[in-house]
């Protein structure tokens, strides 16, 4: 079979490549429908990553969060129109220990192989999981909120257990999910949303309290906190943070800052902070997170967050979603019409 | 149901050299044809998939598809016949016989147009199943001009490029319908007639075009061949692969 790849070729512009796929036994044909856009992609798309990076890995083909149906399978273990998730992570070795996400060695799409912007998709697998009712659309958000899935497991898991307040910082897609599941997790704690931007702060409803970050109360505290905030400012955010912790709290970081920012280690040494670094998520989380958008709640309100749904028919198209994405508050979402 | 009918009736005569018809020569490293089946066979829109071959190389398509896809019941092969609409007709006979008394609709491809896509695939079939269509064409709008010289010499027409679109496959109709208008041609008419929508249009039936991809090109040539293998080549994909 001859597939169409559509990868980046330089910043802004991507064309299209013919690539043979041979279908396997092992491999599953799925057709994507539902593609988003994360900041991850755009970042190799406005050519903001190192030129040595660029150079590296381009031509790729990005996005690496997609629903599709599955047109084929030989094993016949899935049927041609279930509707399922794509795990972008491809662990290539088994580890009892340490997860797939984190292993050097795992592949992932639109960073170390090339990712969704593809007509068809040859999916190993055990790398795709059945969706079930969950609205076709807004499954596009379910890699974003299964990457939350892995920060709030890995928290649950080392964090001490007084977790009366915690605080989210960053009032973006990561963000927003994150609250919404914590909401999920730890229906007892009071969540905190920490943000910059009013607008977006308003979208917020689930959270216990919504604080902007220049006005936070001096004595305010929380047990934990995660930042969600990313690039050159999570600078500012992990050291307000730092300053409201208390004791002994756990700091999940999600964003990611391209280049290295500082941190107060005197201050995580003296009140013992401990912070864990969260980055993408496996086959079990998807599976949480599948399991968790079953809820038509959840589903509304992910929704809210998809701000414009762009029909794809060309490269153009693509062009058009990343645009939109760029300038809008939270996601776009494309709809897989090549 | 919906029957995909590949055509590959082809002898390969006009492959420069090549004595093997041009739909089982390798495109990347499988024959042309199995790319081109393939696409019919993991649709989910399609029931079954017709492969009509020139007799002479029917057990040679029975080999090469048997060796990708052993004991797979989705796909049947059948003798193509002399002549292009001929080999339609086999299919809709196929398809009729399979399946008789069903709405029966056959999207009919070329087998040496191995760049053929999901969309195309799909955009046929939506577009038969809408009211009042009798047959659906597979187009790309004309970039160059169309120059008409009907005595090969001296130019008789210059239509308006805007109009003009040229033609690719697939071609896509109901197949009871095929059957009754090829049947009421004259045997002229069947001589001339190489194109399977053209019955249609003399027939003053309403078929509609889709849009087909530049890339859904017709391997014919041993030039095409190799600038068909020369775009399957060009990955530059392995640095992340």
């Amino acid at each position: 079979m001859i597939n169409q790849v559509v990868k980046l070729v330089a910043p802004r512009r991507m064309e299209l490549f013919f690539k043979e796929e041979s279908i396997d036994d092992e491999c599953v044909v799925v057709r994507p429908k539902y593609l988003s856009i994360c900041a991850a992609d755009q970042r190799y798309y406005t050519g903001n990553r190192a030129k040595e990076v660029l150079d590296k890995k381009l031509p790729l083909a990005l996005i690496h969060e997609a629903v599709g149906e599955v047109l084929f399978d030989k094993k016949g273990e899935f049927k041609s129109g279930d509707r399922v998730v794509m795990i972008p992570n491809t662990p290539l070795e088994n580890d009892n220990i340490i997860k797939e996400n984190y292993l050097r060695s795992s592949k992932f799409r639109s960073s170390s192989s090339d990712g969704f912007l593809q007509n068809l998709v040859l999916m190993r697998r055990d790398r795709i999981i059945k969706i079930g009712d969950i609205d076709f659309e807004i499954s596009a958000l379910l890699e974003p909120i299964s990457v939350c899935v892995n920060a709030i497991e890995e928290f649950l898991k080392s964090a001490h257990e007084r977790r009366d307040v915690i605080g989210v910082w960053g009032c973006g897609s990561i963000g927003y999910l994150t609250t919404l599941l914590l909401k999920k997790y730890l229906p007892e704690s009071k969540i905190i949303i920490f943000g910059t931007n009013e607008e977006k702060m308003n979208y917020f409803s689930f959270a216990d309290e919504q604080l902007m970050t220049n006005s936070v109360p001096e004595n305010l505290k929380v047990d934990h906190a995660f930042e969600c905030v990313g690039g050159p400012k999570s600078e500012i955010a992990i050291k307000q943070i730092i300053d409201h912790i208390n004791p002994q709290g756990t700091i999940s970081l999600l964003g990611v800052s391209e280049n290295p920012i500082s941190i107060e280690t005197r201050m995580v040494l003296e009140k013992g902070i401990k912070l864990i670094g969260d980055s993408r998520s496996g086959y079990d989380d998807f599976y949480k997170a599948v399991e968790f958008m079953q809820d038509k709640k959840m589903q509304d309100y992910v929704e809210n967050i998809v701000v414009d749904v762009v029909e794809v028919n060309s490269i153009n198209d693509i062009y058009k979603a990343f645009d939109s994405d760029l300038n809008n508050n939270f996601k776009t979402v494309m709809k897989w019409e090549l | 149901m919906i029957y995909g009918g590949i055509l590959a009736g082809g002898k390969g005569t006009r492959m420069g050299r090549t004595e093997m018809p041009k739909q089982f020569l390798n495109l990347g490293n499988r024959p042309m044809i199995i790319h081109t089946i393939e696409q019919f066979l993991i649709s989910n829109k399609i029931d079954k998939v017709i492969v009509a071959t020139n007799e002479n190389w029917r057990s040679y398509t029975e080999d090469i598809i048997n060796k990708y896809y052993p004991e797979n019941d989705k796909i049947v092969i059948i003798n193509g016949g002399t002549t292009r609409n001929e080999t339609i007709a086999n299919i809709c006979d196929f398809a009729e016989k399979n399946s008789p008394g069903e709405e029966n609709v056959v999207v009919t491809h070329d087998a040496v147009r191995p760049f053929i896509t999901q969309r195309i695939i799909n955009d046929n079939i939506d577009a038969i199943l809408e009211e009042g269509i009798d047959a659906v064409d597979t187009v790309m709008p004309a970039f160059d001009t169309i120059v008409e010289a009907k005595e090969g010499e001296i130019i008789s027409n210059i239509p308006i490029r805007d109009y003009m679109y040229q033609g690719q496959t697939p071609q896509t109709f109901r197949t009871n319908e095929f059957i009754e208008n090829y049947n009421s041609l004259t045997e002229d008419e069947k001589g001339i007639l190489s194109d399977a929508i053209k019955i249609y249009v003399l027939k003053n039936k309403k078929a509609k075009i889709v849009r087909g991809e530049t890339f859904n090109m017709k391997v014919t040539t041993m030039y095409d061949l190799k600038l068909a293998n020369a775009i399957v080549n060009m990955q530059g994909e392995d640095k992340n692969d």
